[in-house]
């Protein structure tokens, strides 16, 4: 869909084109890159995704299991994709979900959300709505009391992506 | 001018698991987005949401521009006594929306 750039999309990006050929070096790379943000290079990539879970569990050994994360298979329109985390534990004072973080791989930022929860929350299980710009894989990742991190991941079609449509 | 509506159960029995369910109404401006002419839109998003009960807070989200507009949230919590759970919002440009509900355990 990104293929197919309307008239309009191409009159305006020429515009800030031609406008940027007459400015400065330093504003015509800031030009360039606000140009980009029409097209699909705003997407996020694997790599994005994987550089910020990283950062959330701090480069700490990451677990497949407990974490269930639901998505529908098939989403019509990307701006509201109903998705929920379940996560596995005893929600008790000694062993319990601290923190839970959910990620996407083409969002153009790889951080959909974060929730802090602790043993009263009784079951570790959120649900929101979100918006997705692609079809991807979404990643929960969970943070146990005892400082271990696990995860479960889900894919998605998206035939209407979110995020990169004009007013 | 910003509504949000909560759905705590009115009573329940002490230790009871109960689901807790919010909306908030906002654009949720993604700051990706652009006019017609190519100016980008400034981003305008709920940051935090935040739910304490009785003054303790049990539950946080950070939200992301990712999150649809009117964002929706559904946790759990246990119904450990008689008392108020209260919602708090914040983002961009001021927004500050706060709600609260009324729970007594029996």
């Amino acid at each position: 869909m990104s293929k197919r750039r309307s008239r309009r999309e191409f009159l305006s990006a020429a515009a800030v084109l031609a406008a940027a050929a007459t400015l400065p070096a330093g504003v015509r790379a800031q030009a360039t890159k606000d140009l980009r943000g029409t097209e699909q290079d705003l997407r996020g990539t694997e790599q994005d995704m994987r550089v910020a879970i990283n950062h959330f569990t701090g480069s700490r050994p990451l677990a497949k299991g407990k974490v269930n994360l639901e998505v529908p298979p098939l989403v019509d329109n990307g701006n509201t994709v109903a998705i929920s985390v379940t996560v596995e534990s005893p929600m008790t004072e000694a062993d319990h979900v601290r923190s839970i973080r959910i990620f996407s791989e083409r969002n153009p930022e790889p951080i959909i959300m974060g929730f802090r929860l602790g043993p009263r929350a009784g079951r570790a299980s959120v649900a929101t709505r979100v918006r997705l710009a692609d079809t991807q894989t979404l990643v929960a990742v969970a943070e146990m009391s005892d400082g271990t991190y696990w995860f479960g991941s889900a894919p998605t079609v998206v035939t209407i992506a979110s995020c990169l449509e004009e007013i | 001018m910003s509504n949000a509506l909560v759905t705590v159960p009115k009573t329940a029995k002490k230790g009871e698991i109960i689901e807790i369910r919010t909306l908030v109404s906002h654009n949720m401006e993604t700051g990706y987005r652009r006019t017609e002419r190519g100016v980008p839109i400034p981003r305008d998003i709920v940051r935090t949401f935040s739910c304490t009960y009785n003054g303790v807070e049990i539950f946080s989200a950070e939200l992301r521009p990712a999150i649809s507009a009117n964002p929706y949230i559904s946790f759990y919590t246990v119904a450990t006594e008689t008392g108020m759970i209260a919602f708090h919002w914040k983002g961009d440009n001021g927004f500050s929306v706060s709600s609260s509900a009324h729970i007594t355990v029996t």
